[in-house]
């Protein structure tokens, strides 16, 4: 019954979304939902394929919302996608096109009122000024109506809202974009209540792919500067700034690795990275070994609070932690400087930077590290040690000899985890140092920049969306993961395992 | 206290002490920056001088930064990502420990595999998802807390492993005689195995929680408008927008969100501590 119950909703939920969508043009989202809906029916509408009832919820999820992005990512990288690229090439022409309208002295002139009916964009009531008739028009077209005209201006149309002149006012800059395509021009607004008739004195060959300009009888074709198309005439001129998406094949990966500039930057912040990860790795193993060891001890009393304590850097969210430590490193009045007498300007300078990240992330992990090898050592027999003891050797060597090689067995999958894990380590760097200092030869390319920060800067930053390129390092950041988890699959031996 | 007993015992308490000192300070200063009435970090010592609510008062009261909202957006978060990764994983674990069908080997083996991949590696793809996704159903888009748990959920099948090694130290005996007595597949799951499984999905639940909780690349892209935020880009912006006097607010925030979170990693111990050396890693 409530298998019914429920793959009813969720054939009714889609089959309600669906006008508004295919209405939207929005036929990705509409396939990826009926596609989730079908694979629901075809698993639990049956008695069968009892195994695939318990896979599919999870499975579908990680799908949709991991698998896809990750290789939606690689194809992105495979494109010029980022700020002045966002449209396709279609919509650009058409902007190219219905930008390029002027009016001629003839040019039929409207009594403008905006309207909206619900959905974010707008409809243009107009009435024209020479013959009284109404229109409504919107991004596809015009066509004629009878809506409510008082003075020569619409003020009422069914399921509309007009707009006041204050709200129009408001709204225009995405007016200024707006046009409603006519026959050989477009509609366009001038002032808040008129609008004209505009002639394009440009005309798009689809098959030649090029833009003419009846006036001159410049032909414009399309050509390639940089990474970006434009329309260009035979000297080069662009016939706009605009650009759109278009794919560059590995163009950002040879970028990449050949712009001097960009790749030193890269591989300085490629190596930092890994020093990055490895130290703190080093670090927090070091000293959690080291504690663990200290307190393994059955004549060590109040082991139980020791833990309790020490649980407290691994428990409390580490934003909230980080947030905190970054006051400490402030020169003036931060503790570590008040607390040592010290007077290192840690966030200000680059190895001082870098310094103050390995502490952080050492006061961040130890807890954990130290748990881990409580674990560990408690895993060994007391026995072994025992018997090297009897063979004469110190404490020192048996611990050297004979505990240290099996701990390290033991947790060397924890250590390649840890890792791959500070390898990605985003909110370390980005909400101590955000990747900072920078030096001015090297703008958006910190001193402790990791790839995963250097990533998210150049396609959020504030430098403008770079995408394709973004998502370029970012498919090496995956190759660079996945050759991480190999080898922590190697460390797990888990092949094994697996029965 | 002899000699021998600094040299055998001694030490060791020195050495523990020296950690406990490292690791409890920053602890010290948010509880002692919380209270101080006012709130600056130059006015700030890690043993706490002065007590007052100032704080807590203004984070219930101040519009421009509306606390209670952001705390209500993140157990919204938590609780739906928690429910259905815990839920996702179990069943899946289920059907790994369980049954034996083709692809089990594999399966496995993808999921450890795809586990090591951070979500949030695929960034900008995710942004450019639930944008159009946004322009299809805005109720999923950016600045939703529907679309940004959508997101997360991504990450369903996390605890599969953690919870298959439990599920296989359940003697499998026992959901033979279920079925024996009448019981479905599912009957056996809901009714025998998740009520026997309690301890393993209390800390994986535990682990998902804080995990989601912790998450901040993500929020801090799509969650960009003032009521829309998480906690972790709230309090990030309280801090960012002026260091050295929102020191005390932003500590009473950061206490009142660590507080139950400490409480239950400490009830949990003995559980997270087992789980810890077969492989959790918290993020």
């Amino acid at each position: 019954m409530i298998r019914i119950l429920c793959l009813g909703i969720a054939v009714g939920t889609a089959a309600a979304l669906t006008p508004s969508l295919a209405g939207g043009g929005h036929y990705v989202v509409l396939t990826v939902a009926w596609v989730v809906v079908a694979v629901l029916l075809v698993t639990y509408g049956t008695g069968r394929a009892v195994t695939a009832k318990y896979l599919v919820p999870g499975t579908l999820l990680l799908v949709v919302f991991t698998v896809a992005p990750v290789l939606a990512t690689v194809q992105m990288s495979t494109t010029n996608y980022g700020d002045g690229t966002r449209t396709t090439k279609r919509e650009t022409v058409e902007r190219i096109l219905a930008n390029s309208v002027v009016q001629a002295p003839d040019s039929p002139t409207f009594n403008l009122t905006v309207g909206t009916s619900g959905d974010s964009d707008f409809t243009f009531f107009l009435v024209d000024r020479a013959t009284g008739t109404a229109y409504a028009g919107n991004r596809d077209g015009l066509k004629e109506v009878s809506p409510t005209v008082t003075r020569g201006f619409v003020t009422a149309a069914a399921g509309y809202t007009m707009l006041t002149p204050k709200q129009v006012n408001d709204a225009a800059a995405q007016l200024k974009e707006f046009a409603v395509p006519v026959e050989g021009g477009a509609i366009r607004q001038r002032g808040l209540r008129e609008a004209f008739e505009g002639r394009t004195m440009l005309r798009y060959d689809e098959a030649a792919d090029t833009i003419t300009d009846t006036a001159t009888g410049t032909s414009y074709t399309v050509q390639r500067q940089g990474d970006r198309e434009y329309f260009v005439d035979g000297q080069g001129e662009r016939l706009s700034e605009q650009s759109w998406r278009a794919g560059v094949g590995l163009e950002n990966y040879r970028r990449a690795f050949t712009d001097p500039r960009i790749l030193g930057g890269f591989l300085r912040i490629f190596g930092w990275t890994v020093v990055f990860a490895a130290g703190s790795v080093v670090l927090t193993f070091v000293v959690g070994l080291g504690l663990a060891v200290m307190l393994n001890d059955s004549r060590v009393r109040g082991q139980k609070v020791y833990r309790s304590i020490l649980l407290l850097p691994y428990a409390i969210p580490g934003f909230i932690s980080i947030l905190v430590w970054s006051g400490f490193f402030n020169q003036e009045f931060g503790l570590i400087n008040n607390l040592t007498g010290l007077d290192i300007d840690w966030l200000g300078d680059p190895w001082g930077a870098k310094a103050a990240l390995l502490l952080l992330n050492l006061w961040l992990g130890f807890p954990y590290m130290f748990l881990v090898a409580t674990g560990a050592l408690q895993s060994i027999p007391a026995e072994l040690r025992e018997a090297a003891t009897i063979d004469g050797a110190g404490a020192f060597t048996a611990f050297r000899r004979i505990t240290l090689p099996l701990l390290l067995v033991a947790v060397a999958p924890i250590l390649v985890a840890s890792f791959a894990f500070n390898f990605n380590n985003y909110n370390v760097i980005e909400l101590l140092t955000h990747g900072g200092p920078f030096t001015p030869d090297h703008p958006d390319a910190g001193a402790t920049d990791i790839l995963i920060s250097y990533t998210v800067r150049l396609a959020f930053g504030a430098g403008g969306a770079q995408f394709g390129f973004a998502a370029a390092i970012a498919t090496l950041l995956f190759v660079i993961t996945g050759v991480l988890a190999a080898a922590q699959f190697r460390a797990t031996r888990s092949l094994e395992e697996v029965h | 206290m002899t000699v021998r007993w600094w040299r055998e015992v001694g030490w060791r308490h020195a050495g523990g002490l020296v950690a406990v000192v490292f690791a409890v300070v920053p602890v010290l200063y948010v509880v002692s920056a919380a209270f101080n009435p006012l709130g600056t970090v130059v006015s700030t010592d890690v043993i706490p001088t002065r007590f007052s609510l100032v704080h807590f008062q203004s984070l219930f009261s101040d519009p421009a930064r509306p606390f209670p909202r952001w705390l209500l957006n993140t157990l919204i978060v938590c609780a739906m990502v928690t429910f259905v990764q815990v839920l996702c994983s179990a069943l899946a674990a289920y059907a790994f420990s369980r049954f034996r069908f083709k692809g089990r080997r594999g399966g496995l083996l993808t999921l450890l595999l795809i586990q090591m991949f951070p979500q949030f590696l695929a960034v900008i793809a995710l942004f450019t998802m639930v944008t159009e996704l946004g322009e299809a159903l805005p109720a999923l888009g950016l600045n939703t807390i529907a679309g940004y748990s959508l997101v997360l959920m991504g990450g369903a099948l996390a605890q599969v492993w953690l919870i298959k090694g439990y599920f296989d130290t359940i003697p499998r005996q026992l959901d033979e005689a279920a079925v024996v007595d009448g019981a479905s597949h599912a009957g056996v799951f809901f009714r025998i195995l998740l009520p026997l499984a309690r301890p393993i999905l209390a800390v994986t639940g535990l682990l998902a929680f804080v995990g989601v909780i912790g998450e901040f690349l993500l929020a801090s892209i799509f969650l960009t408008d003032t009521n829309a935020k998480t906690l972790a880009v709230g309090l990030y912006g309280i801090i960012e927008s002026d260091r050295s006097n929102n020191l005390g607010v932003f500590a009473a925030g950061a206490l009142m969100t660590a507080l139950p979170v400490v409480l239950l990693f400490q009830y949990l111990q003995r559980y997270i501590v087992g789980g810890l050396t077969s492989g959790a890693v918290k993020d």
